[in-house]
């Protein structure tokens, strides 16, 4: 493929299980040429280009291609090729009833509407890939950079990029403005996270690109993996100066960054345009139908089988009938001209095709389609779902999916953005075992605490207790000081002045509140150093040394800084979960009881928590500490545990300070949503980026989670799993023991079924779910275990009402909502905001963007846009269900109208010899498609597909024999009897829509009215004399609807045909109103039950102590700043460390 | 029946929890309009069934059918009807040996007389019908066949007409007009009808053969080409051919200008199709001449047919059918019948839901919320 074989030596990659890929994808910076030559295999014998452009196209017709394209579409409809056949058979004369063009209008009327829609959609499409493909980058470009476009980035640019911009291609980065080539990214529409990363170039980069110069003659060939959709691993080489520097994805800036803190960057752009790991995750986009329209072709392709073989059946019968009779009658015979009565059935066939199309419903597709553009319509008008703050309006995106919004059995949902607002508040804390910052109930509207004595407060922080302010300020309570202190010291968080105001970046959110909050009470963090912090104390600055940051991991849940304190004593600031702290306090700490009871208060309100702890360090124990930490630090082999065990040795004997708590503010209205969304029935799955303590905190909060619940966690799952492993690892003569296994499993799950419907959730985390999840992987047939696998994880998952994943990328999240759909077989729904959430939008039957956040990826791939997740409800319970109900309702209505119009040409044909008379195509155009009016509550399935047939049959034979019955002896000719079987089955339909009709407005009354208004209109029009004058051939009928509605004997027989045509709808009716209370009722009285029921206690097997659910504090799964800290990488010009950088740097390769 | 107004979809309304009200501050041009339409708030009325609503329109329904039907069915009793099948299938009958020679080929006529009694006398104007059985008129090659414009005095149509006619479109190179199995296949037995009086001589019943078809066909659908009205019609068919069926030309129908070529109304009735295949069309009018005597007196008459028309082959059969008329038009008792039996079934449904309702319907009280 490639001309030069790369030298293919593996990167040294960090993770084992990724460094062994192979570096096939090669680019030379600076070199367009270069990059160019590579070719790989296209259409036919093509060779394309290998590396895409980052042309983003998702427009799928141009002008030329868009007739070929939307044709082929649309005739992948069973109804439309049906009806092109239609139109050549009526071509045929000895087949044809009606001229060919009026069969040929209705379907180019179809293929219009359609495509006009289908060319709006795609202009919308184009818009937005233009806004997107315009976006400003500056390139460099024979030796400059120039202002450029992100449609013409390729592979192999080196592209700058200025603070705030967001990144348009996959690039490694070559050097930034910041020191030692630190970038500072936002990734919130990549993986959702909305704390600030950091990237950092090569040093070898970093040294010598500075100028633009130099980056102009840099010739560096970048040896890669391929593109791949792994957002948070790469694994590529820098060749250049013949030094080989191994690139990890440390070094790299995907698309969708923005570039946040950083004035400029430089980057070299790796993966442009579809190659690019965002693009990757997109999946792709599929045309989504309805479970109604799937519903719908099937039932058309029944229709289509039952007039095939209908015809058929009248096409012998025509055949028979032709060899006994036409002989003999020479009126007939004749017009034979010579045929075979087989020829003659053979035509017949045709002839009935064409006589009993009106059962095929064409019309219900463009009417369909009205319908459904009227309920978006209704839904982009709907002022109660309309969010003034952002002033956005709900809106529907995809015109054709609303009936589904009444279906919904799970829902995805993404938590940041989405269910929260990602806005951390300080709340609470609780020191030397007072609470402070609770408010008193009966105060509705307390005056916030005056904060305006400090100077440096940010004037956010809304705080109500004027106790905790006294006390502080009173500079009394040491305790409340040594509590704030730790809060202003022992972090990771890094501070930038601009324009007098001091920002605070964190590595998670909740950190940075904490200091916010403590900045705001008077103990501001000013600036920090290598080794030292500065904390402006209620007014006096105090410079604290710096001895060692204990970072905090993931394992360790906590972090402390060893300071010594301007007055010379050493101190040890820690702050941590609550179990981690309490099990390291010393056994004579105060205020253990109250400040558990305060965390048990909080984790009551569902606020995050965390403790704060400190110890004096003597001297001596200190230097014999350090020694050992240096000596940790300096190792080798194990560094990580040795440096764990030192840090062990000293966060120990602490003294409890106290407690924070911490708000991670919901989006308006959630928890109620959800708890109606769940009431409906609905089940609610979080899908998040974010750490499972956050997601599970959440939870709680959402209500999604109660305390009574047990939760299954990675542990229970691979518990349950484990069999399945097994089975899968042992050889296949250990069946005996394999079986038993797998009857205790299923034991296992019957345990956990028994606990109720609304006892259990399930918790499961990224790699867990790759476990799973990696069947999907292996090309197409996963083998059957993996799917039994995968079949037993969502069964499980669906028992619990809810499931949380944490730590999921965006295709993780996409193979989930597929999981669910493959499996399960429900319908589907996905809701997010961000860029991560696409490829879940799209995957899901309906995916709803949340609108007004600053991503729009999400909104722009989404079906429908809300701007709260609160207005979810209305959009579910109250648009989806009426349009389900309409859409049914009209479904139902039309079938039965078109069936029993052409059974009723079936009866028909038992009296004219088998040879087709067309009663009533003309009549069936004549009836309005004003039949879509209607609210009441009816499921649309195969069985309601058959009662509909049933009864259509039946009204069909009812409206047939009746009428015959009456005309039997008599002189009346054809024209009167079809006049009289048409009015009567307008009427019957009609009256069974009024029946049918739940709630009566003026518009529906009218459509009604109107419909009956129109029949005759269109009759009388279609009979009278100017138009047979003018096309005698084609209208036949002049006078026939008026000689039979004069004549009161035909009234009658329309009265007793649609009175009998009626009676079973209306004894059902009746039946059912007098054994059954009204739906309405219904729902009123089950909902009563239901809550009854769940109060009954079913314990067994899997139960488990309450699971400890105070610690959610959102640390960080990343480690924190705290190493950088420590090597001063992280530190602005001009701020100290002077012996800053090289080292830290070295270390870090 | 019992009905509710209310504010359609208030209880909806209060779901959308707290900012549902939040639109009204920020009036800008985006915002959609509140009106009751786009917000489905129109106000509807919503009946609400219950069995003091739905049983008694049982009830009625019954009620308003039975005497329906009970006045539809003494009417048709009232109507006097007479018919008799004149084939000559069995050898006895007057007209077997007719039905035995005749072809459509057959130049001679063969003239047959039947004789019948009326037990009653029919009173008001009578109506005489012929009627076929087994005629497939209403088959779908036959019913195409026949030029709508040519019929309509279409001249360019009269010289040529339609393909939809073959094979009866020519005859000898010539147009036929008017062409089509229809007009090929018209009925052209002549029936003559003589009361035999009470001395033994026979006395002709006058027949009008005029205001047997529709206003609309006479005056509309059929015309002649060049206008109605037209004296030398002879001319007007020139270079045309009859139907190869038919013994006169279509100008030769009948002598009257106003009943002949295609506004001929025995031709009109025979080219509206029937819907079935057994089926009467309207032949003559026998109009009331006299208050005192009866239109048709009760006695013994005799129809005279000139036979024409062959249908042994397809096993067809003749029918003379003399008739009353009222309102409802000939005499039908099914639909009497009918509404009898439907209106009997409602009551008896009405009946058998009360007890339902009384038997079974108490226990539902307890869950029913006021709405």
């Amino acid at each position: 493929m490639s001309l030069q074989q790369p030298p293919s030596k593996p990167a040294s990659s960090p993770d084992g299980t990724h460094s062994n890929r192979e570096h096939t994808w090669q680019v030379k910076a600076n070199d367009r040429d270069f990059n160019n030559q590579f070719t790989k295999k296209g259409f036919l014998c093509f060779k394309r280009r290998k590396y895409a452009d980052n042309v983003i196209k998702t427009r799928k017709y141009n002008v030329l291609t868009f007739l070929p394209f939307n044709l082929y579409e649309q005739f992948q409809r069973v109804a439309n090729v049906y009806f092109l056949l239609m139109v050549i058979l009526q071509g045929v004369p000895a087949i044809s009833t009606l001229p060919w063009h009026t069969t040929m209008i209705p379907l180019l009327m179809v293929l219009a509407t359609r495509g006009v829609k289908d060319i709006l959609d795609d202009m919308a499409r184009y818009r937005s890939d233009n806004e997107i493909n315009n976006r400003p980058c500056d390139i460099l470009h024979s030796g400059s950079f120039k202002a450029a476009r992100w449609r013409d980035v390729h592979v192999g640019d080196v592209v700058r990029l200025r603070k705030n911009q967001l990144i348009p291609a996959d690039m490694l980065l070559l050097s930034s403005s910041e020191p030692h080539s630190l970038c500072y990214v936002e990734t919130a529409d990549i993986d959702g996270e909305t704390n600030l990363k950091y990237r950092q170039a090569l040093s070898v980069t970093h040294e010598e690109l500075h100028t633009e110069d130099k980056l102009a003659a840099f010739d560096g060939r970048v040896l890669c993996e391929e593109p791949n959709s792994q957002l948070h691993f790469f694994s590529g080489v820098l060749h250049w100066r013949g030094g080989q520097h191994p690139i990890d994805n440390d070094r790299i800036l995907l698309r969708g960054f923005r570039l946040r803190n950083t004035h400029t960057c430089y980057g070299l752009v790796l993966f442009a345009g579809l190659d690019s790991k965002i693009l990757r995750n997109c999946g792709r986009t599929v045309v989504k139908r309805t479970r109604i329209e799937l519903l719908m072709n099937h039932v058309v392709l029944m229709i289509l089988l039952f007039l095939l073989v209908t015809s058929l059946l009248l096409a012998v019968g025509a055949g028979l009938w032709e060899s006994r009779f036409s002989g003999s009658l020479e009126a007939i015979v004749a017009l034979s001209e010579g045929f075979s009565p087989a020829y003659w059935g053979f035509v017949t066939f045709w002839g009935y095709i064409i006589i009993l199309s009106p059962a095929m419903p064409m019309a219900l597709y463009i009417t369909f389609e009205v319908i459904h553009l009227v309920h978006s319509r209704f839904i982009n008008w709907d002022l109660q779902m309309h969010f003034p703050e952002k002033d956005t309006y709900a809106s529907a995106r995809s015109t054709s999916l609303n009936e589904q919004l009444g279906q919904i059995e799970v829902i995805f949902s993404d938590k940041t953005g989405t269910l929260t607002q990602n806005i951390m508040t300080y709340k609470k804390c609780c020191v030397a075992g007072t609470v402070y910052g609770n408010l008193p109930a009966t105060s509705k509207k307390l005056k916030p605490v005056d904060l305006c004595w400090n100077r440096y407060a940010d004037g956010k922080l809304q705080l109500h207790d004027e106790l905790l302010m006294e006390r502080l300020r009173s500079q009394e309570d040491q305790d409340l000081r040594e509590f704030f202190r730790a809060l202003s010291v022992c972090h990771t968080v890094m501070v930038e002045e601009k324009d007098g105001d001091l920002l605070y970046q964190a590595a998670s959110p909740d950190e940075e509140a904490l200091v916010t909050a403590a900045r705001n009470l008077g103990f501001v963090f000013l600036s920090r150093t290598q080794d030292s912090v500065t904390v402006n104390e209620l007014g006096v600055e105090r410079h604290y040394h710096v001895l060692a940051m204990l970072d905090f991991s993931s394992q360790r849940r906590r972090m402390s800084v060893l300071v010594r304190e301007p007055e010379g004593g050493l101190k040890l600031y820690c702050k941590g979960a609550d179990i981690v702290i309490f099990e390291r306090l010393a056994p004579d700490s105060p205020h253990r009881d109250a400040t558990e009871k305060a965390l048990d208060g909080f984790a009551e309100e569902t606020l995050r928590t965390l403790c704060l702890a400190c110890r004096s360090v003597e001297e001596g124990f200190y230097r014999e500490w350090i020694d050992e930490h240096h000596h940790a630090n300096m190792a080798t082999q194990g560094r990580q545990q040795e440096l764990e065990a030192a840090y062990e040795r000293i966060e120990n004997n602490l003294t409890l300070l106290g407690a924070t708590a911490i708000e991670d503010r919901l989006q308006e209205g959630v928890p109620e949503t959800i708890r109606t969304l769940k009431r409906a029935g609905i089940k609610i799955w979080v899908l998040t980026g974010d750490k499972k303590e956050t997601a599970v905190n959440i939870g709680y909060s959402v209500k999604l989670l109660s305390s009574d619940m047990t939760i299954l966690e990675g542990k229970d799952l691979r518990t349950l799993l484990e069999p399945m492993q097994e089975e899968k690892s042992s050889d296949s003569n250990n069946i005996p023991r394999l079986s038993k296994e797998t009857v205790w499993t299923n034991q296992e799950l019957r345990d956990l079924h028994k606990l109720g419907a609304q006892r259990k959730a399930l918790v499961i985390t990224g790699p867990d779910l790759e476990f799973i999840l990696r069947a999907s992987d292996s090309a197409g047939g996963a083998h059957g275990q993996q799917v039994e696998l995968q079949k037993r994880f969502v069964e499980l998952a669906s028992s619990c009402p809810a499931v949380i994943c944490c730590r999921v990328t965006p295709l993780q999240k996409a193979r989930m909502v597929e999981l669910v759909r493959r499996y399960q077989g429900v319908v589907t729904l996905a809701i997010g905001d961000g860029a991560n959430d696409v490829n879940m939008i799209k995957t899901a039957h309906i995916g709803v963007g949340i609108s007004g956040q600053e991503g729009l990826q999400a909104v722009q791939c989404s079906d429908y846009s809300i701007a709260q997740f609160r207005f979810l409800q209305r959009l579910l319970l109250v648009h989806g269900r009426w349009s389900y109900i309409r859409i049914c309702k009209y479904l139902r209505f039309f079938l039965f109208k078109t069936l029993s119009f052409t059974f009723v040409h079936i009866w028909y044909s038992f009296f004219n010899g088998f040879t087709a008379q067309d009663v009533s195509d003309r009549a069936s155009l004549q009836c309005p498609e004003l039949y879509r009016v209607g609210q009441y509550q009816e499921l649309f399935g195969y069985r309601v597909f058959s009662v509909t047939m049933l009864h259509a049959l039946l009204t069909s034979l009812i409206l047939f024999f009746i009428p015959f019955g009456a005309f039997l002896p008599s002189a009346l000719d054809y024209q009167t009897f079809a006049v009289t079987v048409a009015t009567a089955a307008v009427f019957t339909t009609t009256a069974e829509i009024a029946l049918q009709i739940w709630t009566w407005t003026l518009p529906n009354a009218l459509a009604i009215l109107l419909s009956i208004v129109f029949y005759f209109t269109l009759t009388f029009m279609l009979h009278s004399f100017i138009l047979h004058q003018t096309w005698p051939k084609d209208f036949l009928f002049p006078g026939a609807s008026l000689s039979t509605l004069r004549d009161p004997y035909m009234w009658l027989i329309v009265l007793l045909t649609v009175t009998v045509c009626l009676l079973p709808s209306l004894t059902a009716r009746a039946l059912d109103t007098v054994l059954r209370p009204p739906d309405l009722h219904r729902v009123h009285s089950s909902e009563g039950q239901r809550m009854s029921v769940s109060t009954v206690e079913l314990r067994s097997g899997f139960q488990r102590d309450q699971p400890q659910r105070r610690s959610s504090y959102a640390f960080s799964q990343e480690r924190g700043f705290g190493e950088r800290i420590a090597s001063g990488t992280s530190l602005r010009k001009g701020k100290g460390s002077r012996r800053a950088g090289r080292q830290g740097l070295g270390e870090q390769q | 029946m019992m009905a509710s107004s209310y504010n359609a979809k208030e209880e909806d309304g209060q779901l959308s929890g707290a900012g549902g009200s939040g639109g009204v501050g920020a009036a800008k041009s985006k915002k959609p309009d509140n009106t009751a339409f786009k917000q489905q708030r129109l106000p509807a009325w919503q009946p609400i069934l219950t069995a003091g609503t739905v049983l008694p329109a049982f009830f009625v329904i019954g009620l308003v059918f039975i005497p329906i039907g009970i006045g539809l069915f003494v009417t048709s009793n009232n109507i006097k009807e007479f018919e008799i099948d004149y084939t000559g299938i069995d050898p006895a009958r007057p007209c077997y040996n007719c039905s035995q020679t005749l072809t459509w080929n057959s130049t001679k006529s063969c003239v047959c007389k039947v004789p019948f009694t009326l037990e009653q006398s029919f009173e008001s104007e009578v109506f005489m019908y012929y009627g076929l059985s087994n005629f497939y008129q209403n088959h779908r090659r036959y019913v195409k066949s026949r030029d709508d414009s040519q019929l309509n005095g279409d001249a360019t149509r009269l010289t040529s007409p339609s393909k939809e006619c073959e094979p009866y479109r020519t005859s000898d190179g010539k147009p036929i007009a008017p062409c089509g199995a229809i007009a090929n296949s018209l009925f052209n037995d002549t029936l003559t009808l003589y009361y035999i009086n009470p001395n033994g001589t026979e006395s002709l019943v006058p027949l009008q053969k005029k205001g047997i078809a529709w206003w609309t066909d006479k005056n509309v659908k059929f015309r002649n080409p060049g206008g109605n009205n037209l004296n030398n019609i002879t001319a007007v068919f020139h270079g045309t051919s009859k139907p190869v069926n038919w013994q006169k030309a279509v100008y030769e129908l009948d002598t009257d200008p106003e009943n002949n070529g295609f506004i001929n109304e025995d031709f009109i009735v025979w080219m509206r199709t029937a819907a079935l295949p057994t089926f009467r069309k309207l032949y003559r009018l026998i109009e009331k001449k006299n208050n005192m005597i009866p239109t048709l007196q009760r006695g013994n008459y005799t129809l005279e047919i000139t036979y024409n028309y062959p249908v042994r082959r397809f096993d067809g059969r003749k029918r003379m059918i003399l008739s009353t008329i009222s309102w409802m038009g000939g005499k039908n008792p099914f639909l009497g019948i009918a509404y009898i039996t439907v209106g009997s079934v409602c009551f008896f449904l009405g009946v058998v839901l009360l007890i339902v309702h009384h038997k079974y319907g108490n226990r539902n009280n307890s869950a029913e919320i006021p709405n």
